[in-house]
């Protein structure tokens, strides 16, 4: 391992846990009844959050789901705006009319979450022909679960950007339940990349909760999209630690199936890593306190914040 | 002016905004080699290329939410999705993700994008490619539909469609793509929200839109031998619609009668007469009526379908009512 290796995971740590506190954060803000709505939460998925963006270069764009908080935030969205959208005030990223499900930053290519499954799909495809159409070397690349892999709109999807030879990327994150069910009772293959077989794209299956391992395999499908030669499926299996939604208890899993897979979460995973390449216990307090101090201002901030005037309700509706 | 018909005119706006607007593209189901299934987009591919006249799988959700990425990066897609009645497969990305993309980003972007597709029965295609779906889309807040139905309004309302920076789903009655009629040379684009006089009267409005128009201009000059003047509003933007101007006919009439082609419930002659009412109620001397398609499925034999749509003789039946 060189000491850029140490630096980057370093890094990839320090965004995972912005991302994992943040979630932490809302979860106690929607429990405290602080704000009204639903949320989607990403604990135990951050690493496919980080690895995936930390390989878009600027320009790239990327569609996600309404379980999209870690992707925003590896982006580069503010993590104050983000709380404000989610606790619906007008400095919200989206002046509160989007919601936990519906963030977007387009200023950092975050084109936007949606919340129909598979629907943000076919619209990445189409950013993708953005790019081929004005020449430009930009990369498209799409969030998705494994639920959306029984969708429509995800085969149509591949087929349409594999027959155009777009430069798009396909992120499955394979986080065992779709919804409430396990994966096994909807879906009849155990191995989502192998889908990418149907279209003649390439299907590549890796460890979501080994950040280095995400970075890799996501940067050699963005370099090989930029290249033209067309779009690659990823399955980054991971774990969904939290419930479906936060009214979700999750009380469907398995007995100690959670237990199992937080030995395995992608923090402690990036942790171990920086401590065989000699990271002190401080060093990773600091690494963590550092993420705390960021995710608490920005809650302070973003609390402070007014909700929007209900006059604004009209507003951006129509160019 | 140059007679033309509804197709030529489709084309030659399509043609000019290819000509004149780089970020323009088109993309649809056989719409390049085989120039569309209503021959539209005959020859388009030959001139601009085939990246810029894109034949598409048979993937309507992919095609509308690839039209929609594309609209978010700085393209200008016109999709054509062929027959009207397959929005209902692309229903969510033209509803829930087009027509929102804007607000639920609280306005970070534009969604310059427009859907064309073969609205309308009187074609034989049965009760799957006859439907008029404007009743499906109008009212949702985010997009616009648009529906010609004159060559010129073809022509005009295509290319400020084109170049309107919101979702606009465009029209095309599948029945009138062979009607001809006078455009201007050089054909001159026509503003969206606006509706048109299409004959003046002073007895009854009549607001219609599409193949409707031209029933209800039948209509009149069967009711004008019987003393009967007709004024047709010819609605041109179904959403938003234009009230100020049915509204300022009425006052002059003090009567209105609403042709919708679709079936009756929910539609939007009936939303329009009820803002009809809160805007010049004072000024009606009659109820409002409405004329529409019957409350089935639209049937295939030329017979039935014949019967199922509004004619003149049941348009004219109907003001004739508000009249006496």
């Amino acid at each position: 391992m060189s000491a850029s290796d140490a630096s980057q995971l370093e890094a990839d740590l320090a965004l995972m846990w912005r991302i994992r506190l943040f979630e932490d954060e809302v979860q106690r803000l929607f429990t405290q009844n602080l704000v009204h709505g639903s949320t989607h939460l990403c604990q135990g998925q951050e690493a496919v959050s980080v690895g995936v963006c930390g390989s878009l270069a600027p320009g790239d764009v990327i569609t996600c789901t309404y379980r999209g908080h870690g992707a925003l935030i590896a982006m580069g969205a503010p993590l104050e705006r983000c709380f404000g959208e989610i606790l619906g005030r007008a400095e919200g990223l989206c002046k509160g009319k989007g919601g936990s499900m519906h963030l977007a930053a387009h200023d950092r290519g975050a084109l936007g979450s949606f919340a129909v499954v598979g629907a943000g799909i076919p619209v990445a495809v189409g950013a993708a022909l953005s790019a081929k159409l004005q020449s430009r070397d930009t990369v498209a690349l799409t969030f998705f679960g494994d639920g959306a892999t029984n969708i429509g709109a995800f085969h149509e999807s591949l087929n349409l950007a594999a027959i155009w030879r777009l430069p798009c990327v396909f992120v499955c994150e394979n986080n065992l339940y779709g919804e409430y069910s396990p994966i096994a009772t909807t879906t009849p293959i155990d191995r989502l990349a192998d889908r990418a077989a149907g279209y003649g794209i390439p299907g590549v299956q890796v460890d979501g909760n080994d950040v280095t391992a995400v970075r890799k395999v996501a940067g050699a499908a963005v370099e090989r999209a930029r290249r033209g030669s067309g779009p690659t499926l990823i399955e980054a299996r991971t774990y969904r630690q939290a419930g479906h939604s936060r009214s979700d208890p999750g009380a469907y899993r398995p007995d100690g199936e959670l237990e199992l897979w937080k030995l395995r979460d992608p923090l402690v995973l990036a942790a171990k890593a920086l401590q065989e390449m000699g990271y002190s216990d401080p060093e990773l307090d600091r690494i963590r306190g550092e993420a705390e101090a960021a995710v608490r201002e920005a809650r302070g901030t973003a609390v402070a914040w007014q909700p929007p005037s209900p006059e604004s309700r009209f507003e951006d509706v129509l160019a | 002016m140059t007679e033309r018909s509804l197709r030529d005119a489709v084309r030659a706006a399509l043609a000019d905004e290819l000509r004149s607007d780089d970020r323009v593209f088109l993309l649809g189901e056989d719409i390049a080699q085989a120039g569309g299934v209503f021959k539209a987009t005959v020859g388009l591919v030959d001139e601009f290329g085939a990246e810029r006249v894109r034949d598409t799988p048979i993937s309507e959700v992919a095609i509308i939410g690839a039209a929609t990425g594309a609209a978010l990066t700085g393209m200008r897609p016109v999709v054509d999705l062929m027959f009207a009645d397959f929005a209902a497969v692309a229903f969510d990305q033209i509803v829930n993700q087009a027509a929102k993309h804007r607000y639920l980003t609280g306005g970070q972007c534009d969604v310059p994008l427009t859907i064309r597709m073969a609205n309308g029965a009187g074609a034989g295609f049965g009760a799957q490619h006859s439907q008029s779906v404007d009743s499906w889309l109008y009212g949702t807040a985010g997009l616009l539909v648009v529906a010609p139905a004159t060559p010129a309004d073809a022509y005009g309302l295509l290319r400020s469609s084109i170049q309107e920076p919101n979702p606009v789903v465009f029209l095309e009655h599948k029945a009138m793509y062979g009607l001809t009629g006078a455009v201007r040379d050089p054909p001159a684009a026509v503003p969206l929200g606006k509706a048109r006089i299409a004959r003046e009267g002073d007895a009854v409005t009549v607001v219609a839109s599409q193949l409707m128009v031209h029933r209800a201009l039948d209509a009149s000059e069967l009711l004008a031998e019987e003393g009967i003047s007709v004024e047709v509003v010819d609605l041109r933007t179904i959403w938003p619609p234009d009230l100020t101007t049915i509204a300022t006919s009425v006052q002059k009439t003090g009567r209105i009668v609403v042709v919708e082609e679709a079936t009756p419930a929910g539609g939007w002659s009936s939303a329009l007469i009820v803002d009809v009412l809160d805007a010049v109620f004072d000024h009606l001397d009659a109820a409002p009526q409405r004329v529409t398609g019957d409350p089935t499925p639209i049937p295939y034999a030329a017979a039935l379908e014949a019967a199922w749509m509004p004619d003149a003789a049941r348009i004219a039946a109907r003001i004739r009512s508000t009249v006496v």
